[in-house]
């Protein structure tokens, strides 16, 4: 099944036009992020309609692939340029996330975006996604956590799973 | 590099083992891998781990087998079994896999337990009166 709430998947989606002179036509390469195969495809269209003079209706699509993550142990600082609408106009974006996928980092973004710009998913395009070097970063919220002796407290700990104590006489105690 | 345990019902079939945290992604994911006690290396929120007092001497972001090195020179799985808070998860598992038969023994036990206990403190209340008068 599948979930809104899921983490976003990467798609490498290649079409071209149809030509109806049966003549040579340019072939196109995009790389998409989107829940499942179905929208991955219509973002492809969106995109491409945007971009060349090809429609669904004139076009084909080539190959659609799955982009499995290349390195799901690894933790990488991704640099993400975002084209938005928000209620008074179009803007562009460079935002960091660190995450261990790609895919990750894009549903990050998507999420980070509804929550501080109210930015909703059919307003957003992803421009590119690339890995960033942690020397090269520039969010702090990013490069604070290129310390090799980080140290932080996990303070006002909820621990959700205790459900033994619903109604207690005394506040329990969040200090760890 | 901490050690810590997994406890929540998010992670089911992980709940209850030894991880080590190799590494933290942001604020609330650590990257953590448990090469002795069968747990892929894997992001997990912080909220799904209760830290322990044991650690290991790894770099961030040691690989799998650099970690297992440090995790069997350390000892920890053994030092963690002979922990009270391991002892104490251990029996609380006891418990719960009780059969009635396994609680009927369990009742008969602690009655004879308490008979013993009973029987001494009841010499000792008679002994504490007699002094008494």
């Amino acid at each position: 099944m599948r979930f809104k709430c899921a983490e976003l998947k990467e798609y490498q989606i290649v079409g071209k036009p149809l030509s109806k002179t049966n003549e040579k036509t340019p072939i196109y390469k995009m790389r998409i992020f989107a829940p499942d195969e179905i929208v991955a495809k219509s973002r492809f269209w969106y995109f491409l309609r945007q971009l060349k003079k090809v429609r669904k209706v004139n076009g084909e699509i080539l190959r659609m692939t799955l982009v499995s993550n290349s390195s799901p142990t690894k933790i990488k600082n991704f640099g993400i340029w975002v084209r938005y609408d928000s209620r008074s106009g179009s803007h562009n974006m460079y935002r960091e996330y660190r995450d261990v996928s790609t895919t990750g980092a894009v549903t990050q973004c998507y999420r980070d975006m509804a929550a501080r710009h109210r930015a909703r998913a059919h307003s957003i395009q992803i421009m590119k996604v690339e890995e960033v070097k942690a020397g090269d970063c520039k969010r702090p919220i990013i490069k604070q956590m290129h310390n090799s002796t980080l140290k932080f407290p996990l303070p006002h700990r909820i621990l959700k799973y205790n459900k033994k104590s619903i109604f207690v006489a005394e506040r329990p105690s969040t200090m760890q | 590099a901490v050690v810590s345990t997994q406890s929540t019902g998010a992670h089911g079939d992980d709940k209850g083992k030894l991880v080590a945290i190799v590494d933290v992604i942001d604020q609330n994911r650590a990257l953590v891998d448990g090469p002795c006690s069968g747990v892929g290396r894997k992001d997990i929120n912080f909220k799904a781990l209760h830290l322990t007092p044991f650690t290991i001497p790894i770099a961030h972001s040691a690989r799998s087998g650099a970690v297992r090195k440090a995790w069997e020179k350390a000892e920890v799985t053994k030092k963690w079994s002979e922990s009270t808070w391991a002892k104490k998860l251990a029996s609380r598992e006891k418990r719960s896999q009780l059969s009635d038969f396994d609680r009927f023994k369990l009742m008969k036990a602690k009655q004879a337990r308490n008979r013993i206990i009973n029987i001494e403190f009841g010499k000792l209340r008679n002994a504490a009166r007699k002094a008494k008068k």
